[in-house]
């Protein structure tokens, strides 16, 4: 099933923290409160220090969403940072689940290092945003390729919460972000 | 849908989705009640109530006392002195900061002074750890607070608009505590439903005070230089015990007041919870009883053994003080066997806190159910659906064997 077509997607970030993560998740689900969509956007509780590994969770549902445990078996795993792969990214991966990752590398190479048949989309979001925001800040360029990677949100939802996020240049460059991002990102064949 | 000056039911419309965590929805609340004082400390998880609520004052979108304190014996302090003069009062804390106004919960109580507390509640120290269980409020159990527990950021803001008219009820005057749990609750952005603002101080109105016999004659319970009385004086063998069986029977009207306000609430958004909230227990054969957040994953583990063809069902106690007694042993009478969740430990007890509860509501009961105890999720541990799976297979040897072997289970925790 697609992943669009599942009442309830559940969405696993990992990042460092400073990176925007949570960021990431909370901006993903209030794409689906635009739509009238359930949502929920959590953080693991961890340690909260810059450079640390952290994860956040989103879910989108068609239905009120009753559970509050974490999330255990992710339908979408996005990854901010590639020196994060490794096996907690994988963890409780479905024969179905998709893997975003922000990398240099193609997603052929990034399945040899996953040695696990799932579904691989890259993104040079660190480049991207390099280049158009001048940081390397690349939780709204993840957006984008979200979009095209799962379908779960429009990118007409992810600018609308990109415009009520950010003002004056900032918005510009991060409307930019997400549509180029949209545009570059790549699955494997 | 809602149109200006009339009463209607307000559930559809769109544009009063929010998306706001526990604590937001909290502070969301709490600006549209618009109390005369709000007195805080900021502890973690309960920072995000007291920064957003300052935000709210800083930018004059209302007219609160804001009173930054030293701590949360102050805020409580605060709060207790503002409620005697007769003004409306919030408050909001954590664990540790809850643990530092034990003192003065018990005297709020006993003045009788409704002020609404929300507990943001989180793993008391030591070892310090910031996460979510129960001992806080457990804690302050006896301290003659009326005890709301929430599933969900919806249920945490309808609760913070329900409390004051439960509170000031003028059979009740008691304060209300509205507990989240920690991060699971206070820091998970879901979808909130929200009323607008005229129809929730519609709703919440003006405080109503009881009548007492002061020195010039009646006078409302407040002070007030006009009709001066005495709160709080020196109350020793002679008097004090008949005060305490006045909270005692303060507590049992509440028992009928909550059900009351609740239903004026749900005509007005039509969410409406009461004391307990029994989900497919008609024809359940194994039920658990709990509190907070983990009942809503719960409810999700019914749902799927249910498919399966296992008579699961759930109680989600939402008053744990008073405590529902009654209502409990009605909907449970026939289950042939109840886990009952705590996420709290009494050291030394024989049963967790609401696991004793649901065992005395039985005890003079001649239809029972095996009562069995899980206390689960300490320190923030997380509670997954497949725990609670566990839980229930747990139940079912314990229906074929046809007794309890084990007073506590521990689940999840490493040996």
């Amino acid at each position: 099933m697609a992943l669009k077509e599942k009442p309830l997607v559940e969405v696993r970030f990992h990042g460092r923290g400073g990176q925007g993560a949570w960021t990431a998740s909370l901006l993903l689900a209030q794409a689906g409160l635009k739509e009238s969509k359930y949502i929920q956007s959590f953080p693991a509780f961890g340690p909260e220090r810059a450079g640390a590994p952290i994860t956040a969770f989103t879910r989108i549902s068609r239905e009120p969403i009753r559970i509050h445990s974490s999330i255990y078996e992710p339908d979408l795993i996005i990854v901010l940072d590639q020196t994060l792969l490794g096996p907690q990214v994988l963890e409780g991966v479905k024969d179905d689940s998709k893997l975003l990752i922000n990398t240099n590398l193609k997603p052929s190479e990034i399945k040899d290092k996953l040695q696990k048949s799932l579904e691989v989309w890259v993104v040079n979001a660190t480049e991207l945003a390099l280049k158009i925001l001048g940081r390397p800040i690349t939780n709204t360029a993840m957006l984008g390729a979200i979009v095209k990677a799962s379908e779960i949100v429009s990118m007409e939802s992810i600018h609308q919460v990109i415009k009520e996020r950010f003002t004056g240049r900032l918005r510009d460059q991060n409307l930019e972000l997400v549509d180029i991002a949209y545009r570059t990102v790549t699955k494997d064949d | 849908m809602y149109e200006d000056g009339e009463k209607g039911l307000i559930v559809t419309d769109e544009r009063l989705m929010m998306g706001l965590n526990g604590d937001e929805a909290v502070a969301y609340a709490i600006k549209q009640v618009e109390p005369d004082v709000v007195a805080a400390y900021p502890i973690t998880p309960q920072t995000i109530i007291v920064e957003r609520f300052s935000e709210y004052v800083a930018n004059g979108l209302v007219k609160t006392d804001f009173v930054s304190v030293e701590s949360e014996h102050s805020a409580l302090s605060s709060c207790i002195g503002a409620e005697a003069a007769g003004a409306r009062a919030f408050t909001a804390t954590a664990a540790n900061g809850l643990a530092l106004m034990w003192e003065m919960t018990f005297i709020a109580s006993s003045l009788r002074l409704p002020i609404v507390m929300a507990v943001a509640n989180r793993a008391l120290s030591g070892p310090i750890n910031i996460h979510n269980d129960h001992s806080d409020a457990m804690g302050a159990r006896d301290s003659g607070w009326i005890q709301i527990w929430c599933e969900n950021s919806q249920e945490v803001y309808d609760a913070c608009i329900e409390a004051w008219r439960i509170g000031e009820h003028t059979n009740v005057q008691l304060p209300v505590m509205i507990n989240l749990d920690g991060f699971t609750l206070s820091h998970t952005m879901e979808n909130v439903f929200t009323l607008p603002d005229d129809v929730v101080k519609n709703f919440v109105r003006d405080r109503r005070f009881i009548k007492v016999k002061g020195h010039l004659g009646e006078s409302e319970l407040r002070l007030d230089p006009g009709t001066p009385i005495t709160m709080g004086p020196f109350d020793l063998q002679d008097f004090y015990f008949e005060h305490k069986l006045q909270q005692v029977e303060a507590m049992r009207r509440a028992l009928e007041a909550i059900p009351e306000v609740d239903a004026e609430y749900e005509a007005l958004s039509g969410r409406g919870y009461r004391l307990i909230h029994p989900y497919m227990v008609d024809d359940a054969e194994l039920v658990i009883v709990g509190l907070g957040s983990t009942m809503g994953t719960a409810s999700y583990v019914v749902e799927k053994l249910r498919e399966k063809g296992v008579k699961a069902g759930l109680v989600k106690i939402r008053v744990f003080r008073p405590f529902p007694k009654d209502e409990l042993v009605k909907t449970l009478r026939s289950i042939p066997v109840v886990g009952v969740l705590d996420r709290a430990i009494s050291f030394g007890a024989p049963n967790g806190p609401l696991c004793e509860e649901v065992k005395t509501a039985f005890y003079e009961e001649k239809d029972r159910p095996l009562i069995a105890n899980f206390i689960h999720g300490l320190g923030g541990r997380d509670t997954s659906p497949s725990m609670i799976e566990g839980m229930f297979h747990r139940l079912m040897k314990i229906k074929s064997r046809g007794r309890v072997d084990q007073l506590i289970e521990y689940v999840g925790v490493r040996e």
